[in-house]
């Protein structure tokens, strides 16, 4: 009887970050219990000439009851870089744990997560772009509702927690109404400019649940480069256990 | 014929279970060294070219088991003992759930420091291929690997000693007397063919990775004795001693900085002894506005043999910086410069590379030794100052 007189009020006196919050909360419950899933990515970097270059990419991804997920990035071209692998453990609070592996030297390289704002792999993606998306990383703020591109959206703002380390002041998410899926997101810079904007398009659904992007686009308007992100061959509940992202593991990529 | 056996045993399993993946990659490189001084001794020549090639095989199977191989050859214009053949591995992988087993001949990496690498003791160094001894042998070896939620042990039964690989009388890079790796010595009675062991703790707590292990065998360093061969002259006879190594590395991450440490107590070769190398990384993103990243390295390597060490850091302090430019090509330049702590001896290096299309790579090493006394390992390189270019195709 009491929750049923609060709720109501709760509803009506929900400020902009509560409402932005509950968007964020919304759409990463809509997506737990995905267990893993496996992906080949391929990459495309194309510079402001128009000039284009691949890399073939693997991902694991492990999803973590209580912590942020677990993934390992393995690269398959270009050929001089065929093995090297990224392992993240990504954290609800505090840092990601990252290793790097170079398998010309069969070497485990423990590398400082501080670097989040870094080019992941000489891309227009940063390392933070790229680890999951907790909820807890960020505050929120609901701007405004809007249609893009003919989709009912709200469009939130994102500040990230650990203002020191990311590499932008906030990002501004356009999230579909009917199903919680992201369709852009604005990255403004330290300098509090717009510095990239991310796009993505061909959601699909797997395991009747799970939606995921086959592309996913991020220009960056200030250098006008730009990378593409062609997503393919998504296996979900694979049966990949911690094991598959240890430090041997790493050892075993092939 | 050990590994004739694993061979075989491997194409027979190959058979017998059903092929997941099957691959076939690798490199063939070209490389020009030029020295900017003639050599020391009239024997050697002065620049050098030379070409190598290394194919890897791989095989999986559904249950993630595996069979791997990769030789290695290089063909040098100057030195034939540059130009040599080496499996370097020649394995099967058991992978069951609680642990994975490794047969055949094999590459193991243990250590966290940039400069100098004194910790990692499996795979012996194969000098000819560069004096930055990041090349290494195939090593035969039975490992069982055991990863459990409180770190990972490794066990190793190592049959087959390797010994290391010393340039000869054409070459340049070498001391004054040339090492007679024909007439090796060992203080084992069974020579090379004593079973040498290791184990090894590690694990990642929070932001520390921790790594301790003990070794038993036959020291990959050599004494280096002076002799002389069967024609007279004279030579320097590499001597193998039995020992007791217990070795550490550590690697913490404090938010930009990595804190790295190497340490190793040796008993059995000389006087025991301890030696350490330590230091940090500290990384720029987005360097002046650019997607460019720079790292800051500094190491300070210690060996209490002091001027009886057998390698050149008995007491140095590194510094380097690596610029990685995050563009298309990979572009990164390393330099480094390593200084003598009790003497004027420097020496000063830069590894540069870059991806052309998507198969190829563009590699530059120069190396200066600078102001070494006399009694200074690197004296013998006063007059090798060289440049080495590379171009190396990727399949």
């Amino acid at each position: 009887m009491l929750s049923l007189l609060l709720l109501p009020r709760v509803a009506a006196a929900e400020t902009p970050e509560e409402k932005g919050l509950a968007i964020a909360q919304e759409a990463d419950r809509r997506d737990t219990g995905f267990s893993d899933f496996t992906a080949d990515m391929l990459m495309v970097l194309r510079n402001k000439p128009g000039q284009e270059s691949t890399r073939k990419i693997r991902i694991r991804m492990l999803e973590v009851e209580g912590d942020g997920d677990k993934s390992l990035t393995i690269f398959d071209t270009p050929r001089d870089v065929k093995g090297t692998a990224f392992l993240n453990f990504t954290h609800k609070v505090g840092d990601d744990d990252q290793w790097l592996y170079l398998p010309a030297l069969k070497r485990v390289k423990r590398i400082s997560s501080r670097n989040k704002s870094g080019s992941f792999m000489g891309s227009e993606f940063a390392y933070e772009d790229i680890s999951s998306q907790e909820v807890e990383k960020y505050t929120y703020k609901w701007i405004r509702d809007e249609v893009y591109e003919g989709k009912q959206c709200f469009v939130i703002e994102r500040y990230p927690v650990d203002k020191k380390k990311s590499g932008y002041t906030r990002q501004v998410s356009w999230i579909g109404k009917s199903e919680y899926r992201e369709w852009k997101v604005d990255y403004y810079d330290r300098k509090k400019s717009r510095l990239k904007t991310l796009t993505v398009k061909g959601y699909q659904k797997y395991l009747d649940k799970y939606w995921r992007a086959d592309e996913m686009n991020m220009v960056n308007r200030q250098t006008g480069k730009s990378t593409r992100l062609v997503w393919s061959n998504y296996k979900f509940r694979t049966g990949l256990t911690d094991r598959d992202f240890d430090k041997n593991s790493l050892r075993r990529v092939r | 014929m050990r590994t004739t056996i694993f061979l075989l045993l491997a194409v027979g399993l190959m058979n017998a279970a059903a092929a997941t993946t099957s691959e076939l990659s690798g490199y063939v490189a070209a490389e020009g060294s030029v020295f900017f001084n003639s050599p020391l001794s009239p024997e050697q020549e002065r620049h050098s070219a030379s070409l190598a090639l290394q194919p890897e095989f791989y095989h999986e199977w559904e249950n993630g088991s595996g069979f791997l191989v990769v030789p290695f050859a290089r063909l040098d214009s100057a030195d034939p003992e540059r130009t040599h053949f080496d499996v370097r591995e020649l394995n099967y992988l058991w992978l069951a759930d609680r642990w994975e087993l490794r047969v055949g001949v094999g590459k193991v990496f243990w250590g966290t420091t940039e400069f100098v690498h004194l910790v990692d003791i499996v795979n012996q160094t194969d000098l000819v291929e560069d004096i930055d001894e990041e090349d290494k042998l195939g090593q035969p070896m039975v490992h069982l690997s055991i990863p459990r939620d409180w770190g990972i042990v490794d066990m190793f039964i190592l049959p087959y000693f390797r010994e290391r690989t010393f340039p000869g009388r054409k070459g340049r890079l070498r001391f004054p007397l040339v090492v007679d790796t024909d007439n090796a010595k060992y203080e084992s009675a069974a020579e090379e063919h004593r079973l040498d062991f290791a184990i090894r703790y590690s694990h990642s707590i929070g932001d520390w990775d921790i790594g301790i292990y003990h070794f038993n065998g036959t020291g990959r360093e050599p004494t280096l004795l002076p002799d002389s061969d069967e024609n007279g002259e004279p030579v320097l006879i590499p001597l193998y001693e039995q020992i007791n190594q217990t070795g550490v590395d550590l690697q913490l991450v404090a938010g930009q900085w990595l804190w790295k440490l190497e340490a190793l107590y040796r008993t059995g070769q000389a006087d025991d002894f301890f030696a350490a190398v330590g230091g940090f990384e500290y990384t720029l993103v987005g360097v002046a506005g650019t997607a460019m990243d720079l790292g800051i390295v500094a190491e300070w390597a210690y060996d209490d043999r002091g001027d009886e060490a057998t390698t050149p850091y008995e007491n140095d302090a590194m510094f380097g910086f690596r610029l990685t430019l995050n563009d298309p090509a990979s572009s990164q330049i390393l330099a480094g410069l390593m200084q003598d702590m009790h003497s004027s001896a420097r020496a000063i290096s830069i590894e540069a590379s870059h991806r052309i299309g998507s198969n190829w790579k563009a590699t530059l090493e120069a190396w200066a030794f600078l102001d070494a006394p006399e009694d200074d390992l690197f004296y013998s390189f006063r007059d090798d100052d060289f440049v080495r270019l590379g171009l190396a195709y990727y399949f």
